[in-house]
């Protein structure tokens, strides 16, 4: 894969070059293989959302771009995800240098039993920054641009636990924002919260990707067509064998007129 | 805004970053590492350090009356040179029987009523006292009994009111906690579900805790007797005060009668040579005891996993 | 029989059986409190016994028992956390962390006599520190090790998993993750547990009895000895002397014991208002 060297904060709309690359990906959970053969080029600032039934493997898949699944014992991966042609599986990567740079959001808010403010100041306090006035700027610039600082800026002391679930879950983006990655990965970020939060959620991703690339697993077909610029559908055919990815491109083309049966199957709702 | 240079790794010119191998904080998480496991491990050193310094003071019992004589003389008698603790074992072994007699039914009932009776409301009240009852220092335990209890006992008894029912009853108050507590937990771990179904097939309630949960939960509550057995064995302070102290053997619930923990207590302050000796091999045999139940509640949860 | 007349019986009897057990301490709390209750006063908690009969106060055994609780607790903290710490979140279970468990359960079930025994032979003897408050400390800290590492343990398996991958998803390490974000939603729960093993520490009389002496004595470095409030208890009940010093003697232990089982109680009840 060759890449045309333009500077893409000039047109920040067109995607061009990959950002993730993956290639032949396998993933194994002891003896169960729950990923096979998996290729797919990830566009730098965009969205690209993991469609698919339940259990097949895109929750997994995700884990693999921060290498979250590191922490569940007797894991195995093959093949390669480059991050700007870097293998973040080669040996001398620090799985947590790379969660720096590619952030990621939960199924399930999951703000730390802290004050808000200390939610957000972890990050860059974990990363080496004490001076008061840069955090204090940093945790208002993160808040601000996941649309939370409006609402909480009065209570910033108070415990990240109290806010509604809708807020909790753009806190947790906000403390991802502050340690300023270039990939976010969000994991069904809005089957836990409110539908009227949902809006919000979605409008914050459409602001954030044109400085970040953001891949997103819904299990909501809706929510895939309104936010992605491309998608990623993954299929377990049989239980005990491993998913692969079936059908992936531009949503628009996905969601009108995908080119494997199966994608049309689940898109018209004829199974999963 | 974004330019800004932030120690926070911006993304864009740092692809090296990905590079570097922070060593330094690697090596610092596994010399963490290290310092926890060696924390956990004061455990085990714990256990050995017991075994060997109350273990050297006691070994040389094997010479001095030999072991056989230890284990199965029938009289403890200091001023004559005997060290039988054949009688101390005995008295160990009908105190606590009694205690488990008196205590067990009670423990166990107290925590079914806690698991399946009590309103919340009265659970508030009950399981906070069992608890307390767990903090009671057992010095106090055995001030009690020696003024409230006893004078009744002597009453009853004859005599002055020591020994092996005097020392039961506050025992079994005394492991009251440790059983109950057991008893709840393991009653909380029954599947849920079968309590539900019992119910819904007509049974009453005490028909569905005796058919149906405590043969779910007889694992945990043997568990739990036997933990309490360990607690009554190696209790001292307690049995100190009520037992009488007298190293002999079972004579009645209302005669003196000595325990392994209780003449430790009386006579260390003032023995030597082959009599402390014997104090210290007491201990060993006393640790050996304790270990063995814990070893057989291993064993026996350890039979249920498998099953 | 009918089956609902058993019912009746049986659950009666359960009532009864949760009625003796609250009455039982009902009994002991108020027993000791209606008698001791005439004691208390600063001159019996401030100055010294004199006299054959141990009139007077009991200052210098107050001293002693909060001295070696004290001194226990800083020993014992930081080993049994960090114990905790490797079993909860850094150990692979395998053979190890049996033998640890084990003798982590071992420990708990010890009688605290032999740990009395223990004590006066490594450290009182052995070591030669004598008789004092740090060799009482340190047998002591024997008997809290196990409380201490299972409270923990227990506590720190209590935080959700996705709390932790919140941050390691941010790049935080093992330890960062454990001492910013684990330890701190835990630490409510770990507090109530080191609460509960210095009640137990407060209350305890064999291990103490063979390693602080028994000589009434007003500590001030940790290697001289004392005399703890049990223990004097024990000498005034045993010898049947001064039993108005006695009550007053239980009473306060038991003030000392209620107030760290109350203390632990509204910590929890703290913690579990703030995460439900």
């Amino acid at each position: 894969m060759t890449h045309i060297p333009i500077d893409h904060r000039d047109v920040p709309a067109v995607p061009h070059a990959d950002k993730i690359t993956v290639r032949e990906l396998d993933f194994f959970y002891g003896d169960f293989q729950a990923l096979a053969g998996i290729t797919v080029g990830i566009q730098e600032r965009g969205v690209t959302a993991f469609i698919g039934p339940s259990g097949c493997g895109k929750s997994t898949f995700l884990r693999c771009f921060n290498r979250m699944n590191d922490l569940i014992p007797g894991t195995k991966v093959g093949g390669t995800i480059l991050i700007d042609d870097e293998d973040i599986y080669a040996s001398g990567i620090d799985p947590v240098d790379l969660r720096r740079r590619v952030g990621m959001i939960f199924q399930q808010p999951n703000p730390f039993p802290m004050s808000i403010y200390d939610n957000v100041a972890f990050g860059p306090r974990l990363h080496g920054m004490t001076r008061k006035s840069d955090l204090d700027e940093i945790v208002q610039r993160s808040m601000e641009r996941a649309n939370l600082w409006k609402e909480v800026k009065d209570i910033l002391p108070r415990g990240g636990l109290t806010l509604s679930g809708g807020q909790q879950q753009r806190l947790c983006i906000a403390r991802v924002l502050a340690v300023e990655p270039d990939i976010m990965l969000m994991d069904e970020p809005c089957s836990a919260i409110d539908p009227t939060s949902v809006q919000k959620i979605e409008d914050l991703m459409a602001e954030l990707k044109d400085r970040i690339t953001i891949i997103i697993v819904t299990h909501n077909m809706q929510q895939a067509a309104r936010v992605s610029d491309e998608t990623a559908f993954f299929l377990q055919e049989r239980t005990g064998e491993p998913a692969e990815l079936v059908e992936f491109g531009r949503t628009a083309e996905i969601f009108t007129s995908p080119k494997d049966r199966r994608t049309e199957d689940y898109i018209t709702g004829r199974f999963g | 805004m974004a330019d800004q240079p932030i120690t926070t790794g911006a993304p864009a010119e740092k692809k090296s970053t990905l590079k570097l191998m922070s060593k330094a904080t690697y090596a610092k998480e596994a010399a963490l590492r290290s310092v926890f496991l060696v924390c956990a491990t004061v455990a085990v050193a714990g256990v050995a350090l017991i075994f060997v310094f109350v273990g050297v003071r006691g070994w040389p019992i094997i010479q001095d009356p030999g072991l056989g004589a230890f284990l199965f003389g029938k009289v403890w008698s200091s001023s004559a040179g005997e060290f039988g603790i054949l009688p101390l074992v005995t008295g160990t072994f009908a105190i606590t029987i009694g205690s488990l007699v008196l205590g067990a039914p009670l423990a166990v009932g107290t925590a079914v009523f806690l698991s399946e009776i009590a309103s919340p409301k009265v659970r508030s009240i009950v399981r906070p006292a069992v608890e307390l009852l767990a903090g009671v220092p057992s010095v106090v335990y055995g001030f009690f009994g020696l003024i409230i209890l006893r004078p009744i006992i002597a009453d009853i008894t004859g005599g002055l009111g020591f020994g092996p029912l005097t020392a039961s009853i506050v025992l079994a108050v005394m492991i009251v906690p440790t059983i109950a507590t057991l008893t709840e937990d393991a009653l909380g771990s029954v599947v849920p579900g079968i309590r539900e179904a019992s119910y819904a097939m007509g049974a009453t309630t005490w028909q569905t805790i005796h058919k149906v949960l405590l043969p779910a939960a007889s694992v945990g509550i043997i568990d739990a007797v036997i933990l309490g057995m360990g607690r009554a064995v190696g209790e001292t302070m307690a049995v100190v005060m009520l037992a009488g102290n007298a190293p002999q053997f079972f004579k009645g619930p209302g005669e003196p009668i000595s325990t392994l923990t209780s003449q430790i207590v009386i006579d260390m302050s003032y023995a030597s040579g082959t009599h402390r000796t014997a104090l210290f091999a007491m201990a060993v045999i006393l640790f050996l005891i304790s270990m063995g139940l814990v070893a057989l509640v291993r064993l026996i949860s350890s039979r249920k996993e498998t099953r | 029989m009918d089956k609902r007349l058993t019912n009746r019986i049986a659950v009666s009897f359960l009532w009864f059986c949760a009625a003796t057990t609250v009455a039982v301490l009902g009994a002991v709390i108020l027993y000791v409190f209606v008698n001791g209750i005439g004691q208390l006063s600063p001159a019996f908690i401030f100055t010294k016994p004199h006299g054959v009969n141990f009139e007077g106060g009991i200052g210098p055994t107050i001293v002693s028992t909060l001295y070696v609780t004290a001194l226990a607790m800083l020993i014992v903290t930081p080993i049994g956390v960090l114990a905790a710490v490797y079993l909860a979140e850094y150990a692979v279970q395998g053979r190890l962390v049996r033998i640890i468990r084990f003798a982590a359960d071992s420990l708990a079930s010890v009688p605290s006599i032999i740990m009395g025994l223990f004590g006066l032979a490594l450290f009182v003897e052995s070591m030669h520190i004598g008789f004092s408050m740090i060799s009482a400390a340190l047998a002591l800290s024997f008997l809290m090790l196990p409380i201490v590492m299972r409270t923990t343990e227990e506590a720190i398996r209590a935080v959700p998993r996705y709390i932790r991958w919140g941050s390691y998803g941010l790049g935080a390490s093992k330890w960062q993750t454990v001492s910013r974000v684990v330890l701190p939603a835990a630490m409510s729960r770990i507090l109530t547990g080191l609460i509960l093993a210095s009640g137990r520490a407060v209350g305890e009389t064999a291990v103490v009895i063979f390693t602080m002496g028994q000589a009434i004595h007003l500590p001030i470095s940790p290697l001289e000895s004392g005399r703890p409030m049990t223990v004097h208890l024990y000498m005034l009940a045993m010898e049947g002397i001064n039993l108005p010093a006695a009550y007053g003697t239980a009473l306060l232990l038991m003030i000392m014991i209620l107030f760290f089982n109350l203390t632990a109680r509204w910590l929890l009840r703290r913690n579990r208002r703030m995460q439900g």
